[in-house]
């Protein structure tokens, strides 16, 4: 099955514009909150109505502006998890779930429902209504209802941002068990990098309504194709670029000149190495130059439980109130090992991390 | 100041049938239109309301000479009605209708509101799972909406059980067949038999105290005590 979207709608601030086929699996669909995310999987399940395109399922077409189809939302079967789950509040947790299956003969419906309630592992939660159960359970009875309809896609609105920490890696691996035994298409918007990588087999980056990028995730996150995708996938650490030979540029922002080990792009516009990339090393004395090890100074930190983010001045100390050029991110463990070191400290930014960005 | 005649108690019973079968029909009718304006917008839109809304405005005298008109012999409905062998002018029937038409306004204003407040992701909800409008109206914005459009009926009662000008108008006073209790106050009071008047008034009194009551229960009943009262 492939599901086919070529959509454009006028929003206040920007236009959606987005052309992608998605295929079996979880497709993560990543951007910014007001990228429009939201806006397309509504369009696609018929709850709004695009300006122009067509959205077809498995050659089913769903959306044709130009022939002038708009299948309602009731006849598309296409399962919508919305980002408050949306449950009925007057209905209990069985009722919900059986919304959906009401045309079904009675026996079937009773059985249907059982196995679902099992799936979800909801079957003691059954009589309870919506308002009597956590978050995460109110999550997975959402997506219960949603797979009640056999749907022949899903879409997941932010599926884990209204859930505490340690029930959203309950309900992603619910998750993840669940797009194991679905074969069909499921687009999951997010905005959480981290759950997009670890949630979608393929990945699309949205900004301000266009397809920033579509593809492997991870060739995405190696290689961005722009200084936006760059951006919107967690990369922290930009030098504008110039380019002065084959596997050289000069980093203009860094003032230095590095080794990269990816082919130039021409013109190479900027240059990026992700913060948990730059390693520290004992000193430059025996690096070559082709290692691009430099000297820098610490300008400030900031700590989370287990790592610690370093903003780094490169070549010499900070002036006061000066920028930092890198933010390195590091375990603690291995902070350790080199925090009580007289500064300067060596970063290495090592060629194969760097990437490279066109214009 | 004495009884000139034995108390006739036909107007409690006549009061309460009529608000009851107007509280019905405006309930029906009233959450059909605002069922059906909810979704709609334009300029026509503020007509429709405006006629909706009328007999809210409309002294009750001037809704009444409408609805002379309208069922009277000559006007266009009294002449469908008697072509079906029926004339609805001072009869029970007249009592209903005027008191319907009088507190139509409040159960469409309450019912739209309510509708209004339920959370449009729980209609989208159950677009995306098949249901059809029909069914999204009665299966999720209804009970939803339940708690306001019952609001709206007990204000369509307490309305209807109040209406006087109209009614006169439209079905006028003849007893135990369409004098309602304020029918019977006044012309208790026309004929100078106050103390009827006051009977009749005091009657009136612990009726609406009651509904008052029955009101005050509903909004300060503890939660469960509300869910039962809301299972249909």
């Amino acid at each position: 099955m492939a599901l086919e979207i070529q959509i454009a709608k006028k929003l206040p601030d920007f236009t959606l514009d987005v052309s992608f086929s998605a295929g079996n699996g979880p497709l993560a669909i990543l951007g910014p909150s007001g990228s429009g995310k939201t806006m397309l999987l509504r369009c696609v399940a018929g709850l709004e109505r695009a300006d122009q395109g067509r959205v077809a399922l498995d050659g089913r077409t769903l959306t044709d502006f130009e022939r002038r189809i708009h299948i309602p939302a009731r006849q598309r079967r296409v399962g919508l998890l919305f980002q408050h789950y949306a449950l009925f509040p007057h209905r209990t947790v069985a009722e919900n779930i059986a919304f959906g299956l009401a045309h079904l003969p009675r026996e079937k419906r009773t059985h249907r429902l059982a196995e679902l309630l099992e799936r979800m592992h909801l079957t003691g939660l059954a009589q309870r209504y919506p308002r009597e159960i956590s978050g995460g359970e109110q999550q997975r009875a959402a997506l219960a209802r949603a797979l009640a309809i056999d749907p022949e896609a899903l879409l997941l609105d932010e599926p884990l941002s209204a859930l505490d920490t340690h029930l959203r890696s309950q309900v992603e691996a619910l998750l993840q068990e669940t797009f194991a035994g679905y074969q069909r298409p499921a687009l999951l918007v997010t905005h959480n990098i981290e759950e997009a990588y670890r949630l979608g087999q393929q990945l699309l980056v949205l900004s301000r309504g266009r397809v920033a990028a579509f593809g492997a995730k991870e060739e995405i996150f190696r290689h961005p194709p722009t200084l936006e995708v760059a951006r919107l996938t967690g990369c922290k650490n930009f030098s504008r670029a110039r380019t002065i030979s084959d596997h050289v540029v000069e980093a203009t922002d860094w003032g230095c000149q590095l080794r990269v080990a990816q082919a130039l792009p021409r013109p190479a516009a900027h240059v990026g190495i992700r913060a948990h990339h730059i390693d520290f090393v004992e000193s430059s004395a025996k690096a070559a130059p082709e290692d691009n090890v430099f000297p820098c100074w610490l300008a400030r930190s900031s700590e989370t439980p287990f790592r610690i983010t370093l903003y780094l001045h490169l070549h010499r100390p900070p002036e006061a109130g000066g920028e930092a050029h890198l933010q390195a991110e590091v375990f603690k463990e291995k902070w350790q090992l080199f925090r009580e070191r007289p500064l300067p400290w060596h970063v290495r930014l090592s060629p194969e991390s760097l990437f490279l960005l066109p214009e | 100041m004495t009884l000139t005649t034995p108390m006739d108690w036909s107007p409690i019973w006549i009061s309460l049938k009529t608000s009851s079968a107007a509280t019905l029909i405006t309930l029906a009718a009233g959450l059909a239109a605002a069922a059906w304006r909810e979704r709609r917008t334009g300029p026509l839109m503020a007509l429709v309301d405006g006629i909706f809304l009328l007999p809210l405005v409309l002294p009750p005298t001037v809704v009444g000479f409408f609805l002379l008109l309208l069922f009277g012999r000559n006007g266009p409905l009294g002449q469908l009605l008697l072509r079906l062998g029926a004339t609805v002018v001072f009869s029970w029937p007249a009592t209903v209708i005027a008191a319907a038409v009088v507190s139509f306004p409040l159960m469409y204003l309450t019912a739209r509101a309510a509708l209004e407040q339920v959370d449009l992701h729980y209609l989208e909800a159950a677009r995306t799972l098949g249901a059809s409008e029909w069914r999204l109206f009665r299966e999720v914005a209804l009970p939803l909406a339940w708690p306001g459009v019952l609001a709206g009926a007990i204000l369509s009662f307490a309305r209807a059980l109040g209406e006087f000008g109209a009614t006169l108008m439209l079905a006028g006073n003849i007893p135990g067949r369409t004098a309602t209790i304020p029918i019977a106050i006044y012309f208790a009071v026309e004929s100078d038999d106050i103390r009827r008047a006051l009977a009749w008034c005091l009657i009136d009194v612990v009726i609406s105290f009651a509904l008052l009551g029955g009101l005050y229960y509903w909004a300060h009943a503890p939660a469960p005590a509300r869910a039962r009262l809301m299972r249909r």
